[in-house]
């Protein structure tokens, strides 16, 4: 019989902290510019300069542990991480070793087979490298310090996942506190969230892990997924056919679906960690800590349950909408704004997921304000513009947030409001039909759409259908 | 009359009452320069033309008042690894041998404010690794008392130009004894200030959680009122601490009725020389007839300092060091096959014998299975020298001591034997391992005329007693 295996997967998940400058310099972090134009002496590691803590990297890393349950570190550390690299300015990293600032935490996921916890080791925040840009060209490389030093923290959680689908669950989990938080976007095609998978496999009822290999490289929900099982399928293999597992480090090529190994523990790095001599420690006070804590947000459990009291929309909206927290916010600024909450849950559950879906664009980079949102509602509400034409505006809002109120002006898209134009359209419009009109009378009550349908295209769509309805009925009593 | 002989201080009156020029003053710097260099080479870098530039700027703002400073328009020399914007800035290293910064270091950039000028950027250890001067890629210098004779180091050139009348005053930096040492060695008085006293921001660093930048002058006048102009608390540099005063020029009183200084048997045992030990007692009975009181007690620990320090030092600066790589600055070898052919040539290249070796040392000490038994030893032994260090001062105001075993070396005999050399630092790398202030001021000469320090130690922040024990004991002396 067929041995059975267990996947074992623990899970190392670098996410880019939401500050406005790096973490040791007052460089932006914003993306786009020029290379090496958010640079300066301390993050192009110039001899001399020395780094200074941006306080909010701690403030984002204890907020995320304490969102995790985490034991914050009140008195912690950061170390050097010595290695080279180009893209490494100083050729070390300044990272955390002997004293993380979150440790023993864990989140709750929620897979098919049930409700789940997964377990996290430590929280650790770091700076990030810059960039290496390879010119064919001229046959050389070139570096660009725009990311040197934009503010990381790594999550690492303990092997407690056995699927792609925990993997999945878990990754959705932290992006959305996180999210929630503000303290990053969390988009791993962008990679301001990274995650790299360590997975073993070893015989169901085993009790010892087997050897563990590290794979890099994952851009996409559905690239973890692929490389999970294809790792597993790998590893196996080599067990099935009596080779080891050789404890290394892999780079996923998602185009290709195979991973291949950058470096196995042989070769492997001696980092040299010792203390950051030019930083002193972190202390982070009762006060403060009490302070991270009470700014805390409404996460979202405490929001689909208020929302349910709140807000009389079906259960479904509300777990599509708050699974977002960029949606959640558009949706409770539209309803400040007075729009109904029914009819922005159906914007949002509707034409939205629609032009998301064919955009292909994620919840948190929607592009329309709240405030157009809800002039739109309010212009669909007061019959200004029809349903049709309020969904083109829409369209067009949605790509480009443009004003409703203004465009529908600029554009002539009001409905006419002018019965006695409208009347005499379509009055030309039953002597021009005497068929559909004859058919009407004999109760073809069908012929109806086609008279309103001609009269909505000859007033181009400006009308209002009820009350062109209204008209017909009454020419044609 | 001779200008260049002058004290820093002496100068900035005579420009401030109009009876020197800051041009003049520059130009009798440079004069003396171009007369001695060829035989003395203090400096890697010569600011000439700036300099003169610079004199007349400060010229006007002195003339219209709007700077008033004691060290307005005074010539000043700057070691080579404190960052100058727009100026070579070496190390005394073939690897910084094209660096020029942008931007200055802030110790600088606070005597620029005080209407510094500065002549030039001067020689020293490669990356201050080294205690004679001789390691620097770029020659050696003499000692202006006996060229035969290293100036000490690292900050060698900073302490030869101030005795040879080079410059008026310089700084120079400190992480085992590189302002102390070069100035016992070169009759001049240095201060090695409290760490996180003066900003490292712009310090090339060596050892990060040791170096401080300081004053070299020819009195201690000159140094606790330079220390007062380049001391500050900078947010650029985590380390640099907000002190309650930064008034050193308050010590400047010639009382030490009632103080109470320590001698330290372990400073007066085997290896020190028998002149060099006779000038130091001989100081210390000199304060106690000013009143001091003398006492004799066992600091413990000596043994250990000397590896704990450079465990420590070498491994900050094996990942200190790192960042010389060719990659983005500096020197880049001009043949090499792919990139860590690059940086190994580079690096193989651009970094001296002494300065590999303690990049050796550190990465040893740093490499995992090792790192406790070494480095984190070392940190230990670190906090027991400081504990130490607290105990003596609950006793003591004042540790007095040597700042050197011997007077200087000839060429060649310490920098051959590394061991030897890094025993010569016994009497200060405890210093900056407790992050005490330290003074050397002249005290004597041995039968060849060759300069003999005292080092005296105060506790943590207390400056202005360690500045008022040296000038009293300075007043009891002739001016040279
Ligand atoms: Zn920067």
């Amino acid at each position: 019989m067929a041995k059975q295996y267990e996947t074992v997967i623990g899970l190392e998940v670098h996410v880019e902290l939401a500050t406005k400058t790096k973490i040791f310099c007052g460089c932006s972090t914003a993306f786009g510019g020029a290379p090496n134009t958010h640079t300066c002496p301390v993050c192009t590691g110039m001899p001399g300069s020395l780094p200074v803590l941006n306080k909010q990297v701690v403030e984002y890393a204890a907020a995320v542990g304490l969102a995790t349950n985490c034991s914050i570190t009140q008195y912690c550390k950061f170390d050097r991480k010595n290695y080279f690299y180009p893209d490494n300015p100083q050729n070390y990293q300044i990272s955390q070793l002997y004293l993380p600032i979150c440790r023993n935490g864990h989140v709750e996921i929620e897979t098919e087979n049930g409700k789940k916890q997964v377990r996290i080791h430590e929280i650790h925040m770091e700076e990030d490298a810059g960039k290496l840009i390879h010119d064919e060209w001229d046959d050389c490389s070139l570096v660009d310090f725009n990311r040197s030093g934009v503010p990381l923290i790594e999550i690492v959680s303990e092997p407690d996942m056995r699927s792609a689908e925990e993997v999945i669950a878990y990754l959705e989990k932290l992006r959305l506190i996180i999210q929630y938080l503000g303290a990053s976007d969390c988009k791993l095609q962008e990679g301001s969230m990274r995650a790299d998978v360590n997975l073993s496999v070893r015989e169901v009822g085993s009790e010892t892990f087997g050897t563990r290999t590290e794979t890099k490289n994952l851009n996409s929900f559905k690239a973890i997924a692929r490389a999970i099982e294809n790792e597993r399928e790998r590893q196996i293999d080599l067990i099935e056919d009596g080779k080891a597992v050789i404890q290394e480090t892999r780079r996923w090529d998602d185009a290709k679906e195979y991973s291949y190994a950058m470096r196995s523990k042989e070769d492997a790095q001696d980092y040299r960690y010792f203390p950051e001599p030019d930083l002193v420690p972190i202390v982070i006070s009762d006060e403060w800590l009490d302070t991270i804590r009470n700014q805390q947000p409404e996460f979202r459990d405490e929001k689909m349950k208020r929302y349910k009291e709140e807000f009389d929309i079906p259960e479904y909206d509300i777990s599509i909408i708050t699974a977002s927290k960029h949606m959640a916010d558009l949706f409770e600024e539209a309803v400040a704004l007075g729009s109904n909450p029914k009819k922005v849950s159906n914007w949002l559950m509707v034409e939205t997921l629609r032009l998301m879906k064919d955009r292909s664009i994620e919840a948190e980079d929607l592009k329309f304000s709240a405030a157009n949102l809800a002039k739109l509602i309010a212009l669909t509400e007061s019959k200004t513009i029809n349903s049709s034409v309020a969904k083109e505006v829409f369209e067009v809002m949605f790509d480009e947030n443009i004003d409703p109120d203004q465009y529908v002006e600029a554009k002539g898209l009001k409905t006419v409001n002018d019965e006695g134009a409208l009347r005499s359209v379509i009055e030309t419009i039953l002597t021009e039909n005497p068929q559909s009109v004859a058919d009407y009378k004999a109760g073809k009550v069908k012929a109806i759409g086609f008279l309103t349908g001609q009269t909505m295209k000859a007033m181009k769509g400006k009308a209002d259908p009820s009350e062109i309805n209204r008209i017909l009925m009454e020419l044609l009593q | 009359m001779d200008i260049t002989q002058l004290t820093a201080l002496e100068l900035g009156k005579k420009i401030r009452q109009r009876e020197i020029s800051v041009r003049e003053a520059v130009l009798a710097s440079q004069k003396k320069i171009s007369e001695q260099e060829d035989s003395l080479h203090c400096y890697i870098t010569l600011n000439t033309e700036a300099a003169l530039m610079q004199a007349d700027q400060i010229q006007k703002k002195i003339d219209d008042k709007t700077l008033t400073s004691p060290l307005a328009g005074v010539p000043v020399a700057i070691k080579d690894n404190i960052c100058t914007k727009d100026i070579l800035t070496t190390c005394a290293s073939k690897i910084l041998s094209n660096f020029i910064p942008p931007y200055s270091a802030e110790a600088y950039q606070n005597l620029e404010k005080q209407g510094a000028i500065l002549l030039g950027k001067t020689n020293m250890d490669e990356f201050a690794m080294g205690s004679t001067t001789e390691t620097s890629a770029f020659g050696v210098t003499k000692n202006p008392r006996d060229p035969n004779r290293v100036p000490g180091g690292s900050s060698g050139g900073s302490c030869a130009a101030v005795a040879a009348d080079e410059c008026f005053y310089a700084l120079g930096s400190d992480t085992g004894g590189s302002i102390r040492q070069p100035s016992s060695f070169c009759g001049v008085t240095g201060i090695k200030p409290t760490y996180g006293t003066v900003s490292r921001y712009g310090l090339v660093a060596y050892g990060s959680s040791l170096d401080q930048i300081g004053p070299i002058a020819k009195d201690v006048t000159d140094c606790a009122v330079i220390l007062e102009a380049i001391a500050s608390y900078d947010p650029k540099d985590s380390t640099s601490v907000k002190r309650d005063s930064y008034d050193f020029t308050a010590g400047l009183v010639n009382d030490v009725k009632g103080l109470k200084i320590g001698l330290p048997n372990d400073y007066f045992g085997d290896g020190l020389d028998s002149e060099v030990k006779a000038s130091i007692l001989a100081a210390a009975k000199t304060l106690e007839a000013q009143g001091a009181i003398l006492e004799e007690f066992d600091l413990g620990l000596v043994d250990y300092a000397i590896p704990a320090y450079y465990t420590i030092a070498s491994a900050e600066a094996s990942s200190n060091l790192a960042r010389f790589d060719g990659v983005k600055y500096g020197y880049r070898t001009d043949d090499a096959e792919e990139l860590h052919h690059m940086y190994k040539k580079s690096r193989s290249e651009g970094f001296g014998p002494e300065v590999k070796r303690r990049i050796m040392l550190g990465s040893f000490v740093l490499s995992s299975g090792y790192y406790d038994a070494y480095y984190l030893k070392a940190l230990r032994t670190k906090a027991l020298i400081k504990q130490a260090f607290d105990n003596a001062f609950d006793k003591y105001d004042i540790i007095l001591g040597p700042a050197a075993p011997t007077t200087a070396p000839k060429f060649g005999e310490l920098v051959s034997d590394p061991i030897k050399m890094y025993l010569s630092d016994i009497y200060t790398i405890s210093t900056n391992l407790a992050g005490l202030p330290g003074i050397s001021i002249p005290c004597g000469n041995d039968h060849a005329g060759l300069p003999i320090g005292v080092q005296m130690l105060a506790k943590c922040f207390d400056e202005k007693t360690l500045i008022r024990a040296a000038y009293s004991f300075e007043q009891t002396k002739e001016r040279r």
